[in-house]
């Protein structure tokens, strides 16, 4: 088969709209306004403590935000896929369904919830709405990893004599790892890395990084702009190495579908 | 039993929590209240008055304007990822590390730098921005999906059907039609399907590649809409419908599913 150069047309595409656009976050990172090579844009960001205020904030909320859809998800998925149970594969739908509604709307949901209830916006309500939003893309790849795996490694388990917790502990915590670090990935990065919704949950009081890189980039801070995000990438890519998941990738967004 | 029972209302209040917001929406979809949680009485105005469309001509303008960047996103990004996936699984090993790799990188970054990114190459260039710029931008993040799904079929084929309809005298071109599009159509299909849903429901890459000129989609509406303060009610009963739609598509797929899987 002579296939291969059928490679051309995407690879020409990823060229121009995957890795120039890339490139040039780098190329406008390291330079000003003029074109000339500088540093200046990182040390804005080191001397701004509203922006370093910000970029801690964003980094705590998304470790709140992934630690408790991890709390609360762990057990959603062990139990939506244990036999024992008997859960329809609807139950699961149900759970991965809100992933596929506009965040904009969800968000707004949220907000609706709140005022419905009196209560407050704000942190707490930032808190919610990201919980909200991001459970599902937790549940979901714990859910898969605890599905494909091998059931007579459990009974394996119990019959030499492991208890519960043991067994818990020492065979099914370790064998869904990939899904938990997948999990963590794929909540802890749309979290971090979040504008709009942010606003709209805390009337305008909280910013969150995503937005100061937007505000910039939108009031023409192109090169201040994309230094913030080239931090941004940073972090993420330091997540991703740290939680290093080969299955990450393949995993994301796989939905039902 | 008793855990049993504790196990399935873990997951019942797991879900009221997850959808008591949508459920807000949707129960004041039913009323005519410009302000969400005033309760006047049931109404079915706001459905009405989202369909007569006389007020809300920009809203459905938007509707519209995401559903033909959708489909047109969705169809070449089906066409573009299946002749790629192709393509890649006849590469040597070495370059084909490198197209899965590049290929995963818009997967990978968040929406907000894909975003970034696409700004700065269409102002770099000086390419004015408007529907061309978001349904390239969609392209370049869909398509990643479509290669993903139509890739497994690939190697699930037996290539010697492939070379079998060669000898027998096919062409390349009968051979692709007839061997190879039928073994990867499901995985095109569902390439087409993830490309279509990912581009509804993006707000971050459009917002960044859609210019000043007017263009309005559905997320970029909310979100002006959202900002200018108060809440279009008209919102209400369409996102009641569009969660409604979504819900009963994605139960008759997996109904489908699990039945093809059970046969």
């Amino acid at each position: 088969m002579r296939r291969k150069n059928w490679t051309i047309p995407y690879a020409l595409f990823l060229a121009i709209f995957v890795v120039t656009p890339l490139l040039l976050i780098v190329y406008y990172s390291f330079t000003d306004a003029e074109g000339a090579l500088t540093l200046a844009n990182f040390r804005k960001f080191l001397m701004h403590p509203e922006a370093m205020n910000t970029f801690i904030y964003s980094i705590g909320i998304a470790v709140i935000t992934t630690l408790a859809c991890l709390i609360l998800g762990y057990p959603a998925a062990y139990i939506l896929s244990n036999k024992r149970f008997n859960t329809s594969e609807t139950m699961v739908v149900l759970f991965i369904l809100p992933m596929w509604v506009n965040i904009l709307i969800r968000t707004l949901a949220t907000v609706a919830l709140f005022d419905f209830l009196n209560l407050p916006l704000g942190e707490g309500a930032l808190v919610f709405g990201m919980i909200y939003n991001f459970l599902p893309f937790m549940i979901y790849p714990i859910y898969n990893t605890l599905q494909k795996m091998d059931q007579s490694l459990i009974e394996a388990a119990q019959d030499l004599g492991a208890n519960p917790i043991q067994v818990f502990m020492k065979t099914i915590l370790p064998l869904s790892m990939p899904g938990v670090m997948s999990g963590i990935v794929m909540v802890f990065m749309p979290t971090v890395s979040t504008f709009a919704i942010a606003e709209l949950l805390t009337m305008n009081n909280i910013k969150l990084f995503g937005t100061t890189v937007q505000e910039n980039i939108y009031n023409g801070m192109w090169n201040y702009g994309a230094a913030l995000s080239l931090i941004m990438l940073i972090l993420i890519g330091i997540t991703i190495l740290f939680t290093n998941d080969e299955n990450s990738v393949s995993n994301e967004g796989g939905g039902v579908i | 039993m008793m855990t049993k029972i504790m196990a399935k209302a873990y997951l019942w209040i797991l879900l009221a929590l997850l959808y008591s917001p949508i459920l807000i929406i949707m129960i004041f979809s039913f009323t005519e209240a410009k302000v969400l949680g005033n309760w006047t009485g049931f109404s079915t105005k706001l459905y009405s008055s989202l369909f007569a469309g006389g007020l809300q001509r920009s809203l459905v303008g938007a509707l519209w304007n995401t559903f033909a960047i959708a489909i047109i996103a969705a169809t070449i990004s089906t066409i573009l990822g299946s002749i790629a996936a192709i393509g890649i699984f006849n590469l040597r090993s070495r370059p084909r590390q490198i197209m899965n790799f590049t290929n995963a990188i818009p997967m990978m970054n968040p929406d907000i730098i894909t975003g970034v990114s696409l700004f700065l190459l269409f102002v770099s260039f000086g390419v004015s921005q408007g529907f061309t710029t978001v349904v390239l931008a969609h392209i370049a993040f869909c398509t990643p999906y479509v290669v993903l799904s139509v890739m497994p079929r690939l190697k699930k084929m037996n290539s010697n059907i492939y070379e079998a309809a060669l000898d027998l005298g096919a062409t390349p071109f009968q051979a692709l039609r007839k061997v190879i599009l039928p073994e990867i159509r499901p995985g095109m299909i569902s390439g087409f399907i993830l490309a279509f849903t990912l581009s509804i429901d993006d707000f971050a890459v459009t917002i960044f590649t859609i210019g000043n000129e007017g263009l309005e989609t559905l997320s970029t509406f909310i979100y002006a809409d959202a900002r200018k303060g108060g809440l279009t009610p008209e919102l209400r009963p369409l996102s009641t419908i569009i969660f409604v739609t979504v819900l009963v598509l994605l139960i008759v797929i997996n109904k489908r599913a699990e039945k093809a899987k059970s046969e």
